[in-house]
């Protein structure tokens, strides 16, 4: 789906001024989406941005787009209760590791299994930023931060490995600063009907710089990026030289390609079957090594909105438009004269 | 001895109450009486009361459920104060329930169900059948059990029941047997089981045996002297139904859909006494309802939200607890100025406090039960039927004033039924608004999503799909006119204005406080607001017939209020305000007119009797009483 308009980022920038700090990877992905959207011909009438609370969620205030600023990690909610009464709009959540994992957690698992026509992008920065620096669900342990002086105590959550969980129909990975990439994993997850759900490692340079230097430094970068790619072998490295292989219960390791022989898992996102995905997103936990990118899943399933819309259209074409006399008379009536 | 030797007496009315086992089946028996005394062309009045746990254990005093069911030739208010017949199915109802029969008053018992073990659940010592205790009423001991088993021998034989299934149907016996006393038809309650049972026509049939040989057990068995007829109401002409306050308010939304041309959308979750609500309008996907049973009461409320920004008429119902949790979503609600009603079908708290039971506890909580000064508008129904109008206007308020609007109801107008003249449906209020038109091409002049209609202060419903209209909302404070975030100190002072002066302006379209004073000379008003109408209004009418001088008004509105409240209650040397609170409408009251108002309150998760509040208003507006205590008060027939 390519632009058949001609409109440009500009008309998908709105007149405020952006807030972030100087150096935030948020500029990065709200630039890359500002870009991509006339490249997808969606149009800023039709498209609509609902954020929940954190730096991540000022975002919608930035797009000249329809879209909501709500409360703390609720926006999966609004966005529900939007996709399923308006299947004309495309609906973005914007959402960051705080508002949807620890307070809206809840929400999340929610909307992935019911595969709402929702895009979920998840800014995953493990830290709490506009609090001033907490830490948050994906920090690893031992964490050192304002509210975990000793280190953090608390075993992170995956994201990918949640959005698996949660029966997430389209499940994916990318990098801030990785604008090729992110263009082409935003670009799926819009194309993808259903729950879409994207969690990209942005770095937040005042609480938490540098937490995603294994997979950004352009150094480290082509030691620890495995991306994943529909049909490929996965390798990675320089050369190609580390491959990803099954264990014999299905657990993924990393092994040296020439050592892996045949034995290289080729990648499949579209595969129904959840467990293969899972177990690459298991791959890396927080990402100071190798770490997966791309898209880990990638499959049809029915979508809530749809299901809905023809319980409502079967409904009338069974009963016929609903006449309000013939309900009120529903029943045991009787006349008084 | 036949039916036509019988006594047949006339009564004005009757009050009867059914109680049993959670399992045996009482609703239901309830339910179909009334339906049947509707159909005679009663004016009725229903308290269903059980408990919040779906099977408590089987015999005790915790597991007993009720149902009330007053009916009579005249209009009525209450489901009656204390009932002329009692069905009791086992000792533990009787326990529970026998304090409250009528001296004299007519008590059926299921003698199988007074076993050793059963009394003991109830806490008997001896059996109340065989001590004496019971010599005050007319008492019928009736094998219902035995009766019931034998009457489906054939069932029974066949191998299409067994004995515990057909055990099952002895409330349909106890049903018959109560139709046969009050003279009323089961044929509706025959083709109703039939329906029920489409699929299962043994149990159908055994249904309908039971039922029969309850009739017959009646005619047949000298015991019963007497059978009662009562009248059929003179109610003003019209087509009637029965209808549960749920149900009321469920069509009132959807016809508030269909009056307004939007798809009607409902976002809630589970919670006693509301879920009923969701259930009639998943039901009714016809008539383009989408229903939404979010993951909790937070999910349903920002459903409700997302759904509004689109242009849906969107709508929540829960009960206390879950309205606790909706109550950040609210205040965002409020401030994005979208229109949306939140239903509060109340039951009795604090936490989760008494969820089968009623009270009028949240009014403040609907009020003020939100951070920073969020002001909302609130209506509240007064009886089952009037949740059908309440809706109507709730969803009038939301669109012409784009804001969230709570609607009160209560755990006994949810359950009760009444008659209900079917209105006109070409009769019902437009409630058309217009979504903000898309700018026309040559207009270049910003759109602004917080400028205000002059007459209602409401801002443009722009909704997304509309081009040139891209805006965006959110919780953090906007500026006047463009909505932009702004943390500007007089914009803050200004918009805070803005949104309390919207609210007030919703008073601009309210008629005056009706009251009701026939002679027009009463120096005492009784007001009230919600469940309490009926009682308020059978209790004022004993009084004048004491002689007493009483006015009565009862509020839809609570915010904001009428606009010529002040003026009215300042008008009276005594205003009482009967509430099931502990006075959140007498602290309204007072602080927004000053009059001293004079609060009768009471919480036990029970609706008021009439006779409780004839008592009330005596003492405080009349110093004292007279001597009659609000138990020797007859408000059958009132």
């Amino acid at each position: 789906m390519t632009g058949n308009n001609d409109l440009t980022k500009k008309d998908f920038t709105s007149d405020q001024e952006v807030r972030w700090c100087p150096g935030c990877g948020d500029y990065a992905i709200l630039a890359t989406m500002q870009g991509l959207l006339p490249e997808l011909g969606a149009k800023p009438e039709s498209t609509v941005f609902i954020s929940g609370i954190g730096c991540s969620s000022r975002f919608p205030y930035y797009m000249d787009t329809y879209g909501v600023h709500s409360i703390h990690g609720r926006a999966p909610t609004l966005a529900s209760g939007l996709a399923i009464t308006r299947p004309d709009l495309d609906v973005w959540v914007i959402t960051g590791d705080g508002d949807g994992l620890s307070i809206g957690g809840n929400h999340l698992v929610h909307a992935l299994r019911r595969n709402i026509n929702l895009n979920i992008i998840l800014f995953n920065n493990e830290i709490y930023g506009l609090t001033k620096g907490q830490y948050s669900p994906t920090s690893p342990m031992g964490a050192v931060h304002k509210s975990t002086p000793l280190g953090s105590i608390d075993q992170p959550v995956n994201p990918v490995s949640l959005a698996l969980g949660a029966e997430a129909t389209f499940v994916a990975r990318s990098i801030d600063t990785e604008r090729a990439h992110l263009k082409e994993v935003l670009t799926a997850a819009y194309e993808h009907r259903g729950a879409s759900f994207v969690e990209i490692y942005q770095n937040c340079n005042v609480f938490n710089d540098g937490a995603f230097v294994a997979l950004k430094d352009p150094k480290q970068k082509v030691h620890n990026q495995i991306r994943l790619q529909q049909d490929q072998p996965i390798t990675f490295g320089p050369e190609g030289e580390h491959a990803v292989v099954a264990r014999g219960d299905g657990s993924m390791k990393v092994v040296s390609t020439e050592d892996a022989g045949d034995r290289v898992v080729v990648h499949d996102a579209h595969k129904d079957d959840a467990t293969t995905a899972f177990a690459l997103s298991r791959l890396a936990h927080n990402p100071t090594g190798p770490a997966p990118i791309g898209i880990f899943r990638d499959v049809d399933h029915p979508v809530y909105d749809d299901l809905l819309r023809e319980q409502i259209d079967g409904a009338r074409s069974k009963r016929g438009d609903g006449q309000l006399q013939e309900l009120l008379e529903g029943g045991s009536t009787w006349e008084v004269v | 001895m036949t039916t036509r030797e019988r006594a047949r007496v006339q009564l004005s009315g009757a009050v009867v109450r059914f109680a049993g086992d959670s399992g045996d089946g009482m609703q239901l028996t309830g339910d179909r009486f009334t339906t049947q005394s509707a159909l005679a062309g009663n004016d009725l009045a229903t308290l269903p009361d059980f408990p919040a746990e779906i099977r408590a254990p089987a015999g005790t005093l915790a597991g007993v459920s009720s149902f009330q069911l007053h009916f009579s030739d005249s209009d009525i208010h209450t489901p009656g104060d204390a009932p002329d017949v009692l069905v009791a199915m086992n000792p533990a109802a009787l326990s529970k329930h026998l304090s409250s029969l009528k001296p004299g008053g007519t008590l059926i018992v299921n003698q199988d169900a007074f076993t050793e073990r059963n009394l003991q659940k109830a806490g008997y010592e001896a059996s109340p059948l065989e001590d004496g205790s019971l010599e005050d009423y007319q008492v019928h001991l009736v094998p219902l059990t035995d009766l019931t088993i034998r009457a489906l021998e054939p069932w029974i034989e066949a191998g299409e029941l067994n004995k515990k299934e057909a055990e099952r149907s002895k409330n349909m016996f106890a049903l018959g047997l109560i139709s046969f006393m009050f003279s009323r038809s089961v044929e509706e309650t025959e083709s109703w089981l039939r329906t029920k049972f489409a699929q299962r026509p043994e149990v159908a049939d055994a249904n309908v045996a039971a039922l029969r040989a309850g009739v017959n057990y009646g005619e047949t068995t000298e015991a019963f002297t007497y059978t009662y007829e009562v009248a059929a109401a003179s109610l003003p002409a019209g087509r009637y139904r029965n209808i549960t306050g749920n149900q009321a308010l469920a069509y009132g939304l959807i016809a508030a859909g269909k009056q307004a041309g939007l798809d009607l959308f409902m976002g809630s979750y589970p919670i006693t006494p509301a879920s009923d609500i969701l259930h009639e309008l998943a039901r009714q996907k016809h008539f383009g309802v989408a229903t939404f049973q979010a993951e909790d009461e937070i999910a349903a409320m920002g459903s409700v939200i997302g759904a509004a920004f689109g242009g849906a008429l969107a709508v929540t119902a829960s009960s206390g607890p879950g309205i606790a949790l909706k109550a950040e979503a609210m205040g965002l609600a409020m401030s994005v100025e979208l229109p949306m009603i939140v239903v509060n079908v109340q039951r009795g708290g604090p936490s989760t406090g008494l969820p089968t039971k009623t009270e009028q506890s949240d009014l403040l909580q609907m009020l003020y039960g939100r951070n920073g000064e969020a002001p909302v508008a609130v209506v509240a129904a007064s009886s089952p039927a009037d949740c059908f109008d309440t809706a109507l206007e709730a969803a009038r308020i939301a669109l012409t004033y784009r804001t969230p609007v709570v609607l009160l109801s209560d755990g006994y107008l949810a359950n009760s039924a009444e008659p209900w003249r079917l209105p006109d449906v070409s009769k019902l209020p437009d409630l058309h608004v217009d979504y903000a038109p898309a700018p026309d091409a040559d207009d270049d002049g910003e759109f602004l999503p917080y400028a205000r209609d002059e007459d209602t202060l409401a801002r443009p419903w722009a909704i997304p799909g509309t081009p040139g209209l891209q805006h965006r909302v959110g919780g953090l404070e906007k500026a006047d006119g463009t909505g932009n975030i702004s943390y500007d100190p007089d914009n803050h002072h200004r918009m805070t204005e803005l949104r309390h002066a919207r609210i007030q302006r919703i008073a601009q379209d309210l008629p005056p406080v009706g009251v009701d004073d026939p002679d027009g000379d009463a120096d005492v008003l009784v007001i009230g607001w919600g469940s309490t109408a009926g009682p308020i209004r059978a209790a004022c009418q004993q009084l004048r017939e004491r002689g007493r001088k009483v006015a009565r008004a009862h509020l839809r509105h609570l915010s904001p209020l009428p606009a010529d409240l002040g003026e009215l209650l300042r008008s009276y040397r005594t205003v009482v305000c009967p509430e099931n609170n502990t006075g959140q409408l007498s602290l309204l009251l007072r602080a927004t007119t000053l009059v001293d108002v004079k609060g009768y309150n009471r919480v036990t998760g029970q609706p008021f009797s009439g006779g409780e509040l004839v008592e009330a208003v005596e003492q405080l507006a009349f110093g004292g009483g007279n001597g009659q205590s609000a138990r020797d008060a007859d408000v059958t027939g009132a």
